[in-house]
């Protein structure tokens, strides 16, 4: 309810929110896009240069390294984390460190330091997924649907039509 | 006492004769360095967690506050304070520390004017001859309770503020040397519907003008009749639309004339703050530490301080709730000593 009672805006509401809209900074969208573009493909490079190198040095083959790469991106992102870097990084790179899988290496160990206080039941494992929970739950969901579309559309598994 | 409807005028000019300023390592690598009493070094104040480092921040302000009057704890009636930390627990548990009879207000980035406020009326009504009123913030309890973790990777917008770590506590007597309080005016909660927490200069501005022109129309006052008027932290953002809100409403309030405790705090060309510093310690450490300051070697004779709050909760906002907010004005004038 109160929600919708404040939809509804007084005209001296709007007249201030116009006011208030021009005297907004704008976000530098332009160079937010360039920034994510190279801290993301930053990341993404050293990923497939951990990959490559599992496969060459390793003993890994093309369809197995992804595993042990994810586990190197994932450390290396919570050690950034620990040390107190990963979120400076951030606001300078925006979605490009916030989108691979290191962005949600940051988030659970995060979440995990912050809430250390409140000790490791509750506050460790209670509150480690606090940011990262709806990624979880809605890619579970998505994945679901997904997986329902694959069996109706896929002749050899579902109906094929 | 009562004039107007919501300003008290205070006869017997309580005064704060000792006022004392606790804040960060960030603060401390600020323009107003030289003010402070006590720099930290570290974010985490000596304690394991944000939160007790918070209430470390306060005691110690408190503390110090009482033993620059030359007083013990015992001397003081009454302990007014507030944070914005969930059940105003840094102010709470530093009360359980002084053990003085404690009145905890939540005003959020208001509370220091508003305790401010409450201290001059109990000791100009001689409900008190001594009172100690505190405000303060930590950056990474705030960040914690309102946002995000700490570390976490998020990008924030220009309009952004960096919550101010530091504690500010003052003590008001009868009298006795030390900047004079004149009136405080008390505001209304004022929300232009306004919904975006990384922006919250702009939803707080048009309080802080609407308790600007209650205080100067029941006083009846032009602006020019204080050397300065400071609000608590619009910062950037907020600041130039006050600026344009008083020119609509026919304030002749002035640049020269008018600062914001958010934009004096940090330096904008060396600290990454945004549109400047925020937080209950915002108003309190700068009005506390910096301006009563200037007021006392006589830069000024009459400051209005204003400090104003957004009054959300992180719960309010994720309902969809817009941002009501609050603007607390107390007069100062330049005292003997």
């Amino acid at each position: 309810m109160a929600n919708k009672k404040n939809q509804k805006l007084t005209p001296t509401q709007q007249e201030y929110q116009k006011l208030a809209k021009k005297a907004e900074p704008p976000r530098p969208v332009l160079a937010n896009c360039l920034r994510a573009f190279l801290a993301g493909g930053t990341i993404c490079l050293i990923g497939q240069a951990v990959q490559t190198a599992f496969i060459k040095w390793g003993g890994f083959n093309k369809q197995n390294a992804g595993n042990p790469t994810v586990a190197v991106m994932i450390i290396l992102s919570t050690i950034l984390t620990c040390l107190g870097v990963y979120d400076k990084i951030a606001q300078w790179a925006g979605a490009g460190s916030a989108v691979p899988v290191t962005g949600f290496a940051n988030t659970m160990s995060s979440s995990a330091l912050e809430h250390k206080s409140e000790g490791m039941v509750y506050g460790v494992g209670g509150r480690m997924f606090e940011v990262a929970g709806p990624v979880i739950v809605y890619g579970t969901v998505a994945a679901f649907i997904i997986g329902i579309l694959h069996w109706l559309f896929n002749p050899s598994i579902g109906g094929g039509f | 006492m009562l004039k107007g409807s919501q300003t008290w005028v205070f006869e017997n000019k309580p005064t704060i004769i000792s006022a004392a300023t606790v804040v960060g390592p960030f603060e401390g690598q600020g323009p107003l360095a030289d003010d402070f009493d006590v720099i930290h070094e570290e974010l985490l104040i000596g304690q394991d967690s944000w939160e007790k480092a918070e209430k470390a921040l306060v005691e110690e302000a408190g503390e110090l506050a009482i033993k620059k009057a030359g007083l013990s704890k015992e001397d003081i009636n009454f302990y007014i304070g507030g944070d914005l930390m969930n059940q105003i627990i840094s102010n709470s548990f530093a009360a359980r520390t002084l053990g003085i009879p404690y009145i905890g207000i939540f005003g959020a980035c208001s509370t220091s004017m508003e305790s401010l406020a409450l201290a001059a009326l109990m000791v100009n009504s001689n409900a008190a001859n001594y009172v100690l009123a505190s405000a303060c913030s930590h950056n990474a309890g705030a960040e914690k309770q309102f946002r995000y973790p700490t570390e976490y990777g998020s990008q924030k917008p220009p309009t952004a503020q960096f919550t101010v770590t530091g504690a500010g506590s003052a003590v008001v007597a009868k009298g006795g040397k030390g900047p004079k309080i004149t009136s405080a005016t008390i505001g209304r909660v004022v929300d232009m519907g306004l919904k975006d927490p990384f922006n919250m200069g702009a939803a707080m501005a048009p309080a802080a003008l609407d308790t600007i022109r209650a205080h100067l129309r029941e006083m009846e006052l032009q602006p020019d009749y204080y050397d300065l008027i400071v609000t608590g932290d619009l910062s950037k953002v907020g600041y130039a639309i006050a600026l344009e809100l008083f020119e609509k409403h026919d304030l002749p309030i002035k640049k020269d004339k008018y600062v914001d405790c958010g934009m004096l705090i940090y330096d904008y060309d060396k600290q990454e703050v945004f549109a400047g510093g925020s937080g209950c310690a915002c108003s309190a450490v700068v009005t506390y530490g910096h301006l009563l300051k200037r007021l006392q070697k006589g830069e000024f004779n009459r400051i209005l301080a204003v400090a104003t709050g957004a009054l959300m909760s992180p719960l309010s906002f994720q309902q969809g709730e817009s941002i009501p907010c609050i603007a607390h004005a107390v007069a100062l004038e330049r005292g003997e000593g």
